[in-house]
């Protein structure tokens, strides 16, 4: 497979699992905001933070209103991570890689990037009924992995755009956690109060994680939540099954099925080790907002070790 | 409710592909003409709509280059095909392949021994001072000795329905892409009349291209990829359909690399050798070693592996020397020179600024010609004589007399015209006529073509930029023809 296409199909796939799981950031927060109870103030500013784009939005608006926060991350011009922006350079790699992918998926990326790109209906369901419009694109990317999962074949490519999708996942898991690290709560003694639980249902919420966190725990607690999505061995969006994913299709490209032949299974194999070995208690004694900023750190190396493997820089 | 309405619909005089000069339905168009009588102005209107988002969701658009994100347009089709029958087919037919193959010859020739110039049959400083021959092609000898392989030539048909040819585009032809998804539209929105008509199809375009690909190797299976500017040209949605339709890479000249004078590709598994490349990158831009130093599109080196035979290339570079508007004025003679034979499908009548006699004609009749530049193309440098002003018409003698090597002349050509929903309304429109010519092991004419309809009353000119559509185009078989019938299916089982 060619080196470009190789990086296309990866970039393609990062792109749209970042722009669904920003649309359910958002749709989660908007539910969040409407529960949340008189006096206290609305929390759109973890979420930026969690995205790592602070800077950024300081640098357009003066302070954190809802509407704000929501058009600087779906539909802001200038902020690269923009649902839209996601959206525009899925479909800008998808174009470079036609040949590669099945006419129903060139078709349903092309009918999402002319649903984002419509201003005109796009500010109409940004006032009227935010929450669909944002139902409507996670919907959107949803289908686009299951028209993946049903045309195209098991082959190189499927394996990059796997990679590309669970390291992108696995990220905004992280994120995700690290977003309740920056939610405010009343006083220290709110920690486990109902408005504490609220926060925790919603951030599970965010990540499609409710219900399968619920089959397996009875309660809520911080303590089982972080457990789950950090380290659960079957839920689809936990970090470690994440990388197990990851591994296994990078183990696919080069046939080499222990140790590594090269950097990327390097990196990935040492990664996924150390989580293997760490359990909650260690994660919560060092500090969670410490352990997921290392964790983002070196699953950001991963990613640098597969270009310059694969795609040449 | 309303059908389409056909009562208003005038001829002006023109040739009317649908109707006869006394305004009867030919042949060829009843079950068409059947068909719409009984459908709805509305279905219509919906159907067109249906066409539109299908194009768009396919992603059969052309950007313009403008904005920033560049704006995506579609050529319009009309859903009135343009239908030609299996008798009128299959003379354009002959007239293509002895064309194509007097013009290889033609190719050959003035790259090698150049006995037509030795024989004085065209003037040796006409092709001396045509910008598209390459002193770098002298002495090359492709593979299997063909210089053009993708040919797009276009025909238009003149007051009478005769078909006569207007450009041979043997360069980097495009539109394939269009007859083949226009197709693809037009089956899911009229597949009625479809079933009445025996249409000839073209669905095995791309099987075809690969074998003409694949003959230009000696190899039993040789790598085959489609070399493209990048997403940002007009034509990228062709590039990209080809590859996927013929199953092989679609590369940018960044993705190849010259090694021990082999053609590489980058690969996620290292270099990988590339045996033969489909080039839709124009000769100058291919070799920043060879041709222009600045091309930032090519392969350094690619013309060297070409010339030493380790890749091959089409269409082969330096054949646009054959599709200049000066040499086109020969092409009767070339075809008498190398075939022995009388041209089947005429030229236009052409003047040549640089014939003395011609020069006066041109300059007498300035007002009623159309003037062009041998290498321009797009229509720059073009002059329309009954619309141009005094004023640019002495500006365009100046020219001519200051280079008239650089000018020809033409009659203004009537174009044919079908009938073409403006508003839901049949009026004529006129058309020009692109059939795609494949030769490999033969000359191949592909059963269909690209219609380019001028969608603004009046107008003559069908490009996609100047308000151009598009039609299907349906090529019939003869009445004694039809298509090939395939054995009989074993029954299936039943209980």
């Amino acid at each position: 497979m060619l080196s470009r296409t190789a990086k296309s199909i990866y970039w393609m796939s990062r792109y749209v699992e970042r722009a669904e799981n920003y649309a359910r950031f958002i749709d989660v927060n908007y539910n969040l905001s409407l529960e949340i109870g008189p006096g206290v103030p609305e929390q759109w500013k973890p979420l930026i933070l969690a995205t790592g784009d602070w800077d950024l939005y300081q640098e357009h608006f003066q302070s954190v209103t809802k509407s704000d926060v929501i058009y600087f991350l779906s539909f802001h011009k200038e902020n690269p991570n923009s649902i839209k922006n996601c959206l525009i350079k899925a479909r800008e790699n998808a174009r470079q890689i036609r040949p590669e992918i099945t006419k129903e998926l060139w078709e349903q990326i092309n009918a999402l990037y002319y649903y984002i790109t419509d201003e005109n209906q796009i500010k109409i369901l940004l006032e009227e009924e935010p929450r669909n419009l944002f139902a409507e694109i996670k919907k959107g990317c949803q289908l686009l992995y299951g028209i993946f999962d049903a045309t195209v074949s098991r082959n190189e490519g499927w394996n990059f755009r796997t990679i590309g999708q669970y390291i992108e996942r696995a990220d905004k898991t992280l994120r995700v956690l690290d977003v309740k690290y920056h939610i405010l709560l009343p006083s220290t003694k709110a920690v486990g109060s109902t408005v504490d639980l609220v926060q925790w249902a919603s951030l599970l919420k965010s990540v499609s994680a409710y219900d399968m966190y619920r089959k397996k725990n009875g309660t809520l607690n911080t303590r089982s939540i972080v457990d789950f999505l950090l380290f659960d061995r079957h839920f689809a969006r936990s970090v470690f099954y994440c990388l197990i994913e990851a591994q296994v299709a990078l183990h696919e490209i080069s046939g080499n099925r222990t140790g590594y032949v090269n950097e990327a299974e390097r990196r990935l194999g040492a990664l996924k080790s150390m989580l293997e070995f760490t359990n909650i208690d260690a994660v919560l004694t060092r500090g969670l907002h410490e352990f997921i900023d290392d964790l983002q750190r070196d699953i950001n190396s991963v990613s640098d070790a597969v270009q310059e493997t694969f795609f040449f820089g | 409710m309303s059908s389409v309405d056909f009562s208003q619909y005038q001829q002006n005089g023109f040739y009317d592909e649908m109707f006869d000069s006394d305004g009867t339905i030919r042949p060829a168009f009843r079950p068409l003409k059947e068909s719409l009588d009984t459908m709805s102005t509305r279905r219509l209107t919906q159907l067109q709509y249906a066409s539109d988002r299908a194009q768009r969701s396919i992603g059969m658009t052309f950007n313009v280059y403008s904005d920033d994100q560049g704006i995506e347009r579609i050529l319009p089709l009309d859903l009135i095909p343009r239908i030609i029958s299996g008798k009128d087919w299959n003379l354009a037919e002959r007239g293509l392949q002895q064309r194509i193959f007097a013009l290889n010859q033609f190719l050959d020739d003035i790259y090698n021994e150049q006995k037509i110039l030795k024989d004085k049959i065209i003037p040796e400083h006409l092709i001396r001072s045509c910008p598209s021959f390459l002193e770098q092609c002298i002495g090359v000898k492709p593979p299997k000795d063909i210089w053009c392989h993708i040919i797009g030539t276009d025909l238009i048909r003149d007051k009478d329905g005769e078909f006569r040819v207007l450009e041979d585009n043997l360069r980097c032809p495009s539109g394939v892409s269009y007859m083949l998804e226009n197709r693809e539209i037009l089956k899911r929105t009229l597949p009625d009349v479809f079933e009445k008509l025996m249409v000839r199809p073209v669905a095995d375009y791309a099987l075809r291209l690969r074998e003409t690909l694949e003959y230009l190797s000696d190899l039993p299976d040789p790598t085959i990829v489609v070399l493209t500017p990048g997403i940002y040209n007009s034509a990228y949605f062709e590039h990209s359909y080809l590859a996927q339709q013929m199953a092989v890479e679609l590369v940018e000249g960044t993705d190849l690399v010259v090694e021990n004078n082999f053609v590489c590709m980058r690969t996620t598994k290292g270099l990988e050798k590339v045996d033969v490349i489909y080039r839709r990158i124009d000769d100058d831009f291919l070799d920043p070693l060879n041709f222009r130093k600045d091309s930032v599109l090519g392969v350094p080196g690619l013309f060297d592996v070409y010339k030493s035979g380790n890749v091959a290339l089409a269409n082969a570079p330096g054949n646009g020397v054959a599709d200049d508007k000066a040499v086109y004025a020969y092409v009767p003679d070339i075809i008498k020179y190398y075939l022995g034979e009388d041209i089947i499908l005429k030229n236009i009548d052409t003047y040549l600024c640089s014939r003395d006699s011609d020069r006066k004609y041109v300059i007498d009749h300035i007002d009623e010609l159309v003037v062009k530049q041998t290498d321009g193309s797009g229509g720059y440098g073009m002059l329309i004589g009954p619309h141009s002003t005094q004023e640019e018409q002495k500006d365009f003698v100046k020219r001519i007399n200051a280079n008239p090597h650089k000018y020809i002349a033409q009659p203004v050509i009537n174009l044919s015209r079908v009938p073409t929903l403006i508003d839901g309304i049949p009026e004529g429109r006129h058309v020009d006529l692109r059939p795609y010519i494949l030769y490999g092991s033969e000359v191949k004419i592909i059963p269909g073509a690209l219609t380019r309809v001028a969608l603004k009353r009046g107008s003559l000119v069908v490009n996609s930029s100047q308000g151009g559509g598009s039609k299907d185009t349906w090529v019939l078989y003869e009445e004694n023809e039809g298509p090939p019938m395939s054995s009989m299916m074993q029954q299936q089982n039943i209980t």
